[in-house]
This record gives structure tokens, C-alpha cells and sequence, in this order.
């Protein structure tokens, strides 16, 4: 009995064992342009306790010399379908999105989040540490709320529940309310007026729980916290006359904390976002007109939000064949060429990558973690070139300071068939 | 490698027989016309006999290149996309070919002269598989062109003449150093026509973008897909076993239908049958004989490992060849075999996971098939992957590295430029820097598998077609006009 508590014990709290020491490394700090030479980063109980150039490393340490490589925080991918999607087109495997539920906003992810999904351990070996598992609108305009997850091997994988709600307006919030966009908006500030009366007065009779009821109880309930503001919403939008209009929302909800994603034609109202401090989540590929709310798509988006002073996030969106958590760094690079073309608008190194880092964790309201500083979670990744550059990989990553595996279903895939020819057994026969 | 120049092999048989081919459909008549002029013998002339032939190019290439000047790059790093690396390199560009490439070429009093020291200089990319024109931007449902899903065969529509030439599209792939692309039809069918080789350079109509001579190709495809479209409409196939059973007996009446046109032929050209004899021409097994007899290249969606050796059993079967297996994620567990077949694969970097046949998909499928010697391919499927084809083989040298597989970037360029070219039967005129060949080229700001790497410059047959830093040079197809943001860098 006393051995299964030992063993209770180390699984619920990660095993801190000696502090861990990353000397020698350039570290990119995420904060600003700081980038601190022959840095030393010291990890203990799951915190950075000291970063600087050269400091002294504790007795009794783990050692890890970085050679003069980059140190960067983890990365946090926003919007992800982590833990809620195993294989997009195997609908039972796919928590994310609810086509003939009765309910929209109260729809909660947390629950339904498999730690076990294998590709946490995918994202993670590309230097991801933190995720927001984001619904998808089903069968209404909102889709519910995301929860904020930890990629870490060990420990608990939600690390916040219901952390924002969801809403899909524009061409496909149209289809999804009944056809028009004006039919979309009457969803959404039916909902939200009735949570509005709710807050005010919570004995007030709000929305029923019949087939035929516009307006579900639990879906106004689920929207208190967003009318309140406690709660962040995530909006996807593309056209900018859509995008001016959510911004319009905060004249009516005063709390409100909208967050644009998508956002293609963002730079055609950059100021006007920038003046209402709201952030917004894109990738920096966009730039053909896909549809009749992108015509406006392109690559200068990202550089010309950010000049604006717009918190920029970069994710994996939709709409970029393959795109995933893994290629964020990439995608930060890219915005950073962006600024090298004639006549382009780019980002510099240090506001890329915080556009994978310090930006989404601050847009999630991840206050201790994203950036390298004293205090923050030691989510931090070690890489073997520069971060940014489709030839670079992680080569060690830390999550609350506790060091990662870097292996994956992939790795055991391409070990199984780096060697083709006949066996003394199947494959399949563990060597 | 050896496997390369047996697949080269195998390709230059087809693409003899194929030119051939061409040229007797072409002008049948006239050439027996012609041939029994000069070959007059003394004795009674007997009028040439009459032979019904299929006509091979109905939709013949209208691309005319346009002017060039003579051109010197000096002072670049260069990929010559066969394997070969120059440091320091030169390059002469004149008559819309490479004239002279080397440590030193001579520059002529008149030629431009550019500077390029510290800049990368590669063969143009080549995309083996895309959907540009037949699924254009904007991608609404009117434009929605890929795929006939109305039976699992339809060998006889042509991509071609789905192709929008005003897609956006072809503008950003041409920005990203593309020089020629084929499009495909979708892959809702296990026949989905003929592909077609075009080059990102905006005409009036399909015909003006067709790369001249490029052999067709048939897209064929596996698994999920077709049985999926068609089983969900309680059709054959259902299954994968529905998928080969309907294929086989597809090939079988081909074999069949080829066979009544070569009898036919024969016993024509011998005086033998009237035109009237002439078998009823299907057109969709116009294009399975064409495959048959090596004409048109086979171009095979297939993820798993599984499916591909089913499908390279019934190619044996039928007596067809299979080009290149496009996605295949799962290459990297059969690339002894497919090096052993001389085929190629067609991959994207790091897909994986969105749908069950492509749950084995790894990063580092690209240079496992690249280690074992089998044909590497670069493709995108997708209008913005077309874009940067370079970074995905970017990736798939880093994965390569990361097991233990280093690959020599002058090496990784072959899979976007002389495989892919092999692939469609091209690599004669395109697809490296070779004296005599079509001048594609691009001019790289920076080694081109950084992400900060971006084309300054792109030549089509010797034409400046794009410059990054000349708005006069960079397209605004028709849609965009007098759409926010035209003509801006994107």
C-alpha cells in the first residue's frame, strides 16, 4: 500500500529532481527584440528562476550546454483541434464539431479532450508546449468553448476549461444561422442579449429547453462569462466590413473581449483594430482570394497589423493545405521574408516569434507562460538552428520544466522501415 | 541512381514511340500520301489505302515563349536540379535556352548582366500535381471543376478543358519559381481523365498555356476516395476490393478495344478494310489504349503501401506501366519495391493523420524513398502549397537528418525539378540547367531552403516572367482586377 502511494504521489505532481541549468545558449526571449548572448537559464520546480549572460549554476544542477543555440518558450498553438480530433475524416474520432446538437454556445470541450491522442507527442517534438483546443461551429453560429491544454507527456492535459467561447460569423456563420449574414447576427445578439439579461437579472426566464426554442438555456448560461468579459471570444471573420462590425459588438457588450481569427482582409482596417485593441489570429499564407470574403487576401496582412500595433498570433488555420501546430515556426518565418520583398510587409525575427509565443499566450490569457523571464513556467525549447527555419528542429523541450520525450508514432514508423529487406521475422516483430 | 537511369530508360521508349505516334496521327494521310509519291514504283501506282487513325493532339498547344534577352547570371550558388552544384557559378540564358552554364561563360557585349553573388540560382520547380484551373480561386461551388463524380470511370474528360487560364493561382505558383505544373483531375474516381502538363504563363485560353509536346497523363486513384463517392450512392465500388474489381475489367475491355484498333490498323494498312471497318471510337477508351500502348503516363493518387503494390500487380497484369503514385504517404514502406518498378513518388512533406489511408504518414517518408534509390517527388495538390514547394523539401531534408539521412541540398533539388519533369515526360527539354534546354529559371534571394528565401526573378523559356521587385513584371489576372489590393506584392 505504501508503494502505491509513492507511486500516486509522482504521478500527480511532476518529479522535480535537481534544477536544470541551460548555459551557453542565445536565448530569444520573446520579449521585445531581446535576444541575451551566452545566456543561462535556470529551471527549478517547474519555473524559470533566473536567466541572464553567464550566470553561475548552482550546485548540484543538471547541466545542459546549448553551444551558443537557441533557447526559445515554448510554443503555443492557437487555434488547434488537439485532444479533440484524432483523424479529421473519421467522424467518430472528431469531438470538435456538433452538426444536429440542439446546443451551440454551452457545448464545453474540456471533457471530451484524449491526452492519449497521438499527436500531442507529434506537436511536442516540434517544440509546441501549450495548446487551445477550439470548437468548430456545428449547427450554429457558435460553436462553444475551447479549453487550454498542456502538451506535456505527464501531468494534467486541460489546464483551464471553458477558456473562450467560439463564434462563426461571416460566409459560413451565414450558412450555418439559415443563409444570410443578417440571419447570423440575429443569432448571435439574440444569445448574447438574453445572457445580457441573465447577468442582470438571474432569476429572469431566458430561453427554453424544447426542440423549437431559439435559445437555450445552458447555451445562455455558457455565454455569462463572455458578456462579462471573464471570458475571451474567439471571432472568425475575413471580410473587413464583417471585421468593423464585430468591432461594433463592444459599443453594445462593453465587456466584451472579441479576438478576430482569420481576419484575411484585417489590413484593409488595420487602425480601426489597433484603435479597439483587438487581437487577432491569421497565418501569414494567405494570399489568394479563396473565396468572396478573402478578395483581399494577402501575405502583407500580418507585417501591416503589426505596424498598426495590432497583437498579432499566428496559427495553423485552415485554408493552407497541411496545415498544422508543427509548421507555427515556419509559418513565423515566413512572415519574417515577407518584409525582405520589395515592397513588403513583414515582421522582424523577435516579432515572429512571439506571434508563436508570447502573443497567443497573452491573447489566451496564459499570463505565466510565453515568453523566457523569471517566474514563467519553464516551457522552453532548445533548438538545433535557427527556430525559425524549416531546416531546424527542438532538440530538447521542457514543459513546467520537466524534460520531454521527443519521439513519436512517426519516429517508431520511419525506425520500422529505415531498413527495407527481408527479415528473420515480420516487421512486426518488435527487434 | 541506377534505378533513375532504368526509369530514364523506360521513359525514353514511351516518349519515341509516343512522338512517333503523334506525328503518324498527325498527318496519316498526308505522310502515305507522301510516302507513296516519293516511293513510286515503276509499275502501276495503286492508291494509298485509306486508314482511320484516333487523332492524338485534337487541342494541340497554342504557347508561343515570350521574348527574351540574352541574360548572364554571375557570381550565384547554383542547383542545376540534376544533382550538380555550382559555387560561384555563371550562367548564360540566350534564344530562350541555357547556352552555357559553368565556373565561366562567356557574356556577350549585349547581354543583361546580373550580379547575383550571394543569391542562389536553380532550375525552375516543377509541381507533378496540382489542381490550378480545374479547382480555381475564388473556390466557389460554380468554379468547382475537378471532378466529374458521375461514374468511378471517366478516362475521357480532360482537365484541360476544366482549366480556368484566369485562375489567380497561376500568378502566386509562377511568384514561388514554378515553371510548369500539371493539373490533374480530382481523385472521386478511379478514372478521373487526362492531366495536362501547362506553364504558369496567363493566356486567353487553355490552349495558349499548354506546354508544347508534354505527353497527357490519366490520373487514376485509390482507396478511400472513390469508394467512399461511390459507395455512399449504394454503387460499385464500396470497397477496395470493389476499387481493383471495377479497374481490372475496365483495363480488360481496353486491352480489347486496343486490340480491334490494331487489327483494324493492320489489316487497313494492307488494303484489307474499308473505312467503314473502322472500330466505333469510345473516348474514354481512346485514353486506356493510349496508356496501353505508352502514349499517355499513368499519374496514380494512392496513399497506402498496400494499395499500390495491388495497383502495380494489375499494371503487370494489363501490361501498363504506373509513372509516379501521387501522395503516397506510405512510399517510404515499399520503396525497395517501387525503386525495383522504376516509379516514381509524388509526396508532400509532413501530411499525415486527416483522413484513415493517410494515418502513416511521416516526415520522413520523402527521404526514405529518396535513401533507398527510388524516385523522389516534391508535389503540392494544393494553391498555396504550389507556392513554396522549396520549404517542403526543406522539411523533408530535415527529417532525413534527424534519422540519420543527410541529403545534399543540390540532391533535394532533383525531387522538385528533374523527377518531376521525368514524370511527365519533359525531362528532355526541362527540368535542369543543361545547354539545349529550356531556359526555366530562377533567381533565389537566399540558399532557396531557407524560409527567408524567396525567387527575385523567374524565367520561362528565357522570359523574364516575374521580378519581385518590378510590378510591371508580376501578373494581375483578370478576376483581381479592380479587387482591393491588385497588382500589390501578396
Amino acid at each position: 500500500m505504501k508503494r502505491l502511494a509513492i507511486l500516486a504521489l509522482l504521478a500527480s505532481a511532476p518529479a522535480f529532481a535537481a534544477p536544470i541549468a541551460i548555459t551557453g545558449a542565445t536565448a530569444l526571449t520573446a520579449r521585445g527584440e531581446e535576444v541575451i548572448r551566452n545566456a543561462t537559464i535556470i529551471i527549478d520546480a517547474g519555473r524559470i528562476t533566473a536567466i541572464g549572460a553567464g550566470l553561475p549554476v548552482p550546485a548540484g544542477a543538471t547541466v545542459i550546454d546549448a553551444k551558443g543555440l537557441p533557447v526559445t518558450p515554448g510554443i503555443v498553438a492557437v487555434p488547434s483541434d488537439l485532444g479533440l480530433t484524432e483523424v479529421g475524416g473519421v467522424r467518430e474520432t472528431n469531438d470538435g464539431s456538433a452538426r444536429t446538437s440542439p446546443y451551440s454556445a454551452a457545448l464545453d470541450m474540456a471533457g471530451a479532450i484524449n491526452p492519449a491522442s497521438l499527436h500531442f507527442a507529434i506537436y511536442r517534438m516540434a517544440g509546441v508546449t501549450r495548446a487551445a483546443a477550439v470548437p468548430d461551429a456545428g449547427n450554429a453560429v457558435f460553436g462553444g468553448q475551447g479549453a487550454l491544454l498542456s502538451l506535456a507527456a505527464s501531468g494534467p492535459t486541460v489546464t483551464r476549461a471553458r477558456a473562450f467561447q467560439y463564434v462563426e460569423l461571416g460566409e459560413a456563420g451565414a450558412q450555418l444561422a439559415g443563409g444570410s449574414r443578417p440571419a447570423a447576427y440575429a443569432q448571435l445578439l439574440g444569445l448574447l442579449d438574453a445572457a445580457k439579461r441573465l447577468a442582470a437579472n438571474p432569476a429572469a426566464t431566458v430561453g427554453g429547453e424544447d426542440s423549437g426554442s431559439l435559445t437555450k438555456r445552458r447555451d445562455v448560461e455558457a455565454l455569462l462569462p463572455v458578456i462579462a468579459g471573464t471570458q475571451a471570444l474567439m471571432v472568425h471573420v475575413e471580410r473587413a466590413a464583417d471585421i468593423i462590425e464585430v468591432l461594433k459588438l463592444k459599443a453594445r457588450y462593453p465587456a466584451l473581449r472579441p479576438v478576430l481569427v482569420g481576419a484575411r482582409e484585417a489590413w484593409l482596417v488595420a487602425a480601426q483594430i489597433a484603435r479597439a485593441g483587438v487581437p487577432v489570429i491569421t497565418h501569414s499564407l494567405y494570399d489568394l482570394p479563396d473565396d468572396f470574403e478573402g478578395l483581399a487576401a494577402s501575405r502583407n496582412n500580418v507585417g501591416v497589423l503589426q505596424a498598426a500595433g495590432v497583437t498579432v498570433v499566428l496559427g495553423p488555420l485552415g485554408g493552407i493545405g497541411g496545415t498544422t501546430p508543427v509548421n507555427l515556426p515556419g509559418y513565423a518565418g515566413n512572415a519574417v521574408a515577407q518584409g525582405l520583398i520589395p515592397g513588403g510587409k513583414g515582421l522582424t525575427r523577435a516579432q515572429a516569434l512571439a506571434s508563436i509565443t508570447a502573443n497567443p499566450a497573452r491573447v489566451l490569457g496564459l499570463s505565466d507562460t510565453g515568453t523566457l523571464e523569471v517566474g514563467k513556467r519553464a516551457d522552453v525549447v532548445l533548438w538545433d538552428g535557427d527556430p525559425l527555419e524549416l531546416t531546424s528542429s527542438p532538440t530538447n523541450v521542457w514543459i513546467d520544466g520537466v524534460a520531454q520525450s521527443l519521439t513519436s508514432r512517426q519516429t517508431e514508423l520511419a525506425q520500422r522501415y529505415k531498413t527495407l529487406g527481408r527479415t528473420d521475422l515480420p516487421l512486426q516483430y518488435p527487434q | 541512381m541506377a534505378l533513375l537511369a532504368q526509369h530514364d530508360a523506360n521513359r525514353g521508349e514511351w516518349l519515341m514511340k509516343s512522338s512517333y505516334l503523334l506525328a503518324a496521327a498527325a498527318t496519316a494521310l498526308a505522310l502515305a500520301t507522301a510516302a507513296s509519291a516519293k516511293d513510286k514504283p515503276a509499275e502501276t501506282p495503286s492508291p494509298p489505302p485509306e486508314v482511320i487513325r484516333v487523332g492524338k493532339d485534337p487541342f494541340p498547344s497554342q504557347y508561343k515563349p515570350y521574348p527574351g534577352v540574352t541574360t548572364v547570371i554571375r557570381g550565384a550558388t547554383i542547383y542545376d536540379g540534376a544533382g550538380r552544384r555550382i559555387d560561384n557559378g555563371m550562367i548564360r540564358i540566350e534564344g530562350g535556352k541555357i547556352a552555357e552554364i559553368g565556373a565561366s561563360v562567356a557574356v556577350p557585349a549585349d547581354a543583361k548582366l546580373i550580379e547575383a553573388a550571394g543569391k542562389y540560382v536553380t532550375a525552375g520547380i516543377i509541381d507533378i500535381h496540382s489542381h490550378l484551373g480545374v479547382y480555381p480561386s475564388p473556390g466557389v461551388q460554380a468554379h468547382s471543376d475537378g471532378n466529374e463524380a458521375t461514374s468511378p470511370a471517366r478516362p475521357e474528360v480532360w482537365a484541360e478543358h476544366s482549366v480556368w487560364p484566369q485562375d489567380p493561382g497561376f500568378s502566386r505558383a509562377l511568384a514561388g519559381g514554378i515553371t510548369a505544373l500539371h493539373v490533374l483531375p480530382g481523385s472521386a474516381n478511379l478514372f478521373g481523365g487526362r492531366g495536362t502538363t501547362l506553364k504558369p504563363v496567363y493566356g486567353r485560353s487553355v490552349q495558349e498555356m499548354k506546354f508544347p509536346g508534354a505527353p497527357y497523363s490519366l490520373k487514376m486513384a485509390c482507396g478511400e476516395n472513390p469508394k467512399r463517392v461511390y459507395g455512399s450512392r449504394n454503387q460499385l465500388p464500396s470497397t477496395r476490393m470493389g476499387n481493383i474489381a471495377y479497374a481490372r475489367q475496365l483495363w480488360s475491355d481496353a486491352v480489347t478495344y486496343k486490340r480491334r484498333w490494331d487489327d483494324y490498323t493492320k489489316r487497313a494498312e494492307a488494303g484489307a478494310a474499308k473505312p467503314g471497318d473502322a472500330p466505333r471510337r469510345e473516348l474514354a477508351l481512346d485514353t486506356l489504349a493510349g496508356v496501353l500502348s505508352g502514349e499517355i503516363l499513368v499519374q496514380n493518387h494512392c496513399y497506402r503501401a498496400d494499395e499500390m503494390a495491388n495497383v502495380i500487380s494489375m499494371s503487370h497484369e494489363f501490361g501498363y506501366k504506373v509513372t509516379a503514385f501521387h501522395h503516397a504517404v506510405e512510399s517510404y514502406k515499399i520503396a525497395d519495391m517501387l525503386k525495383a518498378e522504376g516509379i516514381c513518388s509524388a509526396m508532400w512533406a509532413d501530411w499525415y493523420g486527416f483522413k484513415m489511408e493517410s494515418y502513416d504518414g511521416i516526415r520522413e517518408n520523402i527521404a526514405l524513398v529518396n535513401a533507398a534509390g527510388a524516385c523522389a517527388i516534391v508535389h503540392s495538390d494544393d494553391a498555396n502549397g504550389i507556392q513554396r514547394l522549396n520549404q517542403e523539401a526543406a522539411k523533408a531534408i530535415a527529417a532525413g537528418r534527424r534519422l540519420g539521412l543527410p541529403i545534399a541540398p543540390e540532391l533535394a533539388w532533383t525531387w522538385l525539378s528533374l523527377n518531376p519533369a521525368k514524370g511527365l515526360g519533359i525531362g528532355d527539354r526541362t527540368g535542369s540547367l543543361e545547354v539545349g534546354k529550356a531556359a526555366d529559371v530562377v533567381l533565389w534571394s537566399a540558399e532557396p531552403f531557407s524560409v527567408y528565401s524567396r525567387p527575385m526573378n523567374v524565367w520561362i523559356d528565357g522570359a523574364l516572367m516575374y521580378d519581385w521587385g518590378d510590378p510591371k513584371r508580376r501578373p494581375i489576372a483578370d478576376f483581381e482586377l479592380g479587387q482591393p489590393g491588385a497588382g500589390d506584392v501578396k
